[in-house]
């Protein structure tokens, strides 16, 4: 026992020692943190550097809320984020002097679920899904009848993803006209998977979250078509949100650049100019993790950001609802 | 004296028997009753790991363990997450052994009968219910703000061994307090010092119950999830930490100590809040290969432990 103690102990020291000697290495790395519905796409194209032994890139997930705290902080080189960046974080990018390039990578639509067994719901229109979802509805549109009145006096059950996430400001933004803010009494989950099983076992059930995870389960959930402005009500798929007419729950999925890692990385260069702006690649690699692809002019657009060193955000003025993308990077940006 | 008279009186002897009849059928209700409730917890435990099973048990091969995550499900593996599930509970098990078992020691043999003691020993039980991601704030605060370390494999070792140090602590003070006195008294008599009584006698006597005691840390510390994440692991690693053998002296290097890493619950998680089912599979592999090193972990236990338990009869 004596030795193994001693062994211990010496292999502690050296544990210890070897915590604070640790040379500089000469492998660049590339820091990515965000989202997490942008996860997959960062995911897709970080494979690329798999088993590389000069370039090497890592990626967390803490929330596009998380990663700007990382970003702005200067921890990270790469954020990926399913919101434009908020004023509070650009003052805080700023007091810190850090600068970003903002660039949308993908499109994610949201989609409108009901019960398979729900034979009434033909479409709603964007005025309908705000009289169930804006705050005054609480207590009040309780009942499908209370929605339009020819459909039955069956309760009215919803789900929703939990409000930290980006797909519920979104939504919010989208259909009550005002960031964060919805009724309280919904079942919220952060887990779209169990908002799936929650509205496939209740016929009564209204609920919203990411296409991808409704693609997935055809099978078991119905999708409700939407009509906005009074036009003809659309079905939300991959095609109807990339040709730009399932509005208004289409959005930008984006990624933030730290300005100084492009310009002092190699890796960031690389990733940015072979990888991210490649509208060929990139648009397959969407595809396949099931998001929205960007038209191949948006690339082109984007490219021609990093050229002016046309740093800062596009929403300096808040949230846009139904902005093409094209338009989006043409805009204004301001840091 | 008494009951054989009574043993005597035929009715006496009927109430005796009808006594211990009704006695005897208590017990088998009791028995019927915690038999029904094993059956509970076990089906439960059995139904578990049966679904994980048959969900996960056909995508573990050897590519799973040999691949990195991949966005394509049929070439995605754990390579990366048990590599870092494996080197932080190394560097927690390299931390947590002595540290724990020096407190125990000195708990137990050394520390004077006083308040400050008992302040010790109350804290040290506390510290065992505090919950976890209380340990990853501390961590953060401490480890990553104060003392500017980063996302290390060290770090997770740090914060993991402070998480399992009471149930190290708790269980040498058990084993060494199962330690007949005359051990003690013996060493004594034939002119052992305090710590050669300690070393020489009642750590190697304590070594199986210290051991249960790491091994039943170590594999909570495996399913941790919440102070990893405060603390920054990732979810996507697509390399493994610098190999602690080199080819030029000194041979060995403790650069892997400082790498980003990732681990087995965390990779879980990410699959499992995919919209695929082909990555719901995944995680389930994820599950059953933490679950296999879990019982490796413990199997592993049983094993020294039975190997040292012959080794004093054999001398």
């Amino acid at each position: 026992m004596g030795k193994i103690a001693l062994g211990v102990t010496a292999a502690s020291c050296a544990l210890a020692t070897g915590l604070f000697a640790t040379t500089a290495t000469a492998v660049e790395r590339l820091q990515a943190d965000g989202s997490s519905t942008v996860f997959p796409i960062t995911e897709a194209v970080a494979e690329a550097f798999q088993n590389r032994t000069d370039y090497q890139m890592t990626v967390g997930v803490s929330g596009t809320g998380g990663g700007f705290s990382k970003f702005c902080r200067g921890d990270t080189d790469l954020s990926g984020a399913s919101r434009p960046i908020r004023t509070g974080e650009r003052e805080k990018c700023k007091k810190n002097g850090i600068q970003y390039y903002e660039v949308p990578v993908a499109m994610d639509a949201m989609a409108v679920m009901v019960n398979p067994r729900n034979d009434f719901v033909d479409y709603l229109t964007v005025k309908e899904l705000k009289k169930i979802w804006e705050p005054e509805a609480e207590g009040k549109v309780t009942q499908w009848s209370d929605v339009r009145p020819e459909w039955p006096d069956r309760e009215l059950v919803l789900y929703g993803p939990g409000t930290d996430s980006g797909t519920y400001d979104y939504f919010t933004a989208a259909i009550v006209g005002e960031e964060h803010s919805s009724r309280g009494d919904f079942t919220p989950s952060e887990d779209d998977n169990v908002l799936v099983q929650g509205i496939a076992n209740n016929r009564n059930a209204l609920g919203f979250f990411g296409l991808a995870y409704y693609e997935e389960n055809k099978d078991i959930l119905k999708s409700v078509p939407i009509a906005y402005e009074g036009s003809e009500p659309v079905e939300p798929s991959v095609e109807t949100a990339e040709s730009g007419e399932y509005q208004p729950l289409t959005r930008p999925l984006f990624m933030y650049i730290k300005k100084s890692s492009y310009e002092n990385k190699e890796i960031v260069r690389k990733f940015v100019h072979d990888f991210m702006l490649n509208a060929d690649l990139m648009r397959e690699r969407v595809d396949e993790v099931g998001y929205v692809r960007l038209p191949e002019k948006a690339f082109e657009l984007s490219e021609e950001l990093f050229k002016n060193g046309n740093t800062g955000t596009a929403f300096a003025g808040g949230s846009k609802i139904g902005v093409s993308i094209e338009d989006l990077l043409k805009a204004k940006r301001a840091d | 004296m008494t009951h054989t008279t009574l043993a005597l009186n035929p009715t006496d002897d009927r109430h005796l028997s009808g006594l211990i009849q009704r006695s005897q059928r208590a017990d088998l209700i009791f028995m019927g009753i915690s038999v029904m409730v094993l059956t509970v917890a076990i089906l439960m435990l059995l139904s578990l790991i049966l679904a994980m099973a048959v969900q996960g048990a056909s995508v573990v091969d050897g590519q799973f363990l040999t691949s990195f995550p991949s966005r394509k499900p049929e070439e995605a593996g754990i390579l990366s997450a048990w590599v870092g599930s494996v080197a932080v509970m190394i560097v927690t098990a390299v931390l947590a052994l002595p540290l724990g078992v020096g407190a125990g020691i000195y708990l137990e043999e050394y520390a004077p009968q006083n308040r400050i003691t008992d302040l010790i020993e109350i804290n040290v039980t506390n510290l065992a219910g505090v919950p976890s991601i209380i340990y990853g704030l501390l961590a953060l605060g401490l480890f990553l703000f104060t003392f500017g370390m980063g996302q290390w494999i060290a770090v997770a070792g740090l914060v993991l061994a402070l998480l399992i140090l009471p149930v190290v602590i708790v269980s040498t003070r058990e084993a060494l307090r199962s330690i007949p006195g005359s051990v003690r008294e013996g060493a004594h008599a034939l002119g052992a010092d305090k710590w050669q009584t300690v070393s020489l006698y009642l750590l190697p006597a304590a070594r199986p119950g210290i051991l249960t005691g790491l091994i039943v840390g170590l594999s909570r510390a495996i399913g941790e999830t919440a102070p990893v994440i405060t603390i920054g692991a990732l979810t996507y690693i697509a390399f493994l930490p610098p190999s602690p053998v080199k080819t030029t002296p000194p041979f060995v290097s403790f650069e892997w100590l400082t790498s980003p890493f990732t681990v087995l619950p965390i990779q879980m998680f990410n699959w499992i809040s995919r919209p695929q089912s082909e990555f719901h599979e995944l995680a389930a592999g994820a599950g059953i290969v933490l679950l296999g090193l879990t019982l490796l972990m413990n199997s592993l236990a049983i094993y020294i432990r039975y190997r040292l338990r012959k080794k004093p009869t054999a001398k």
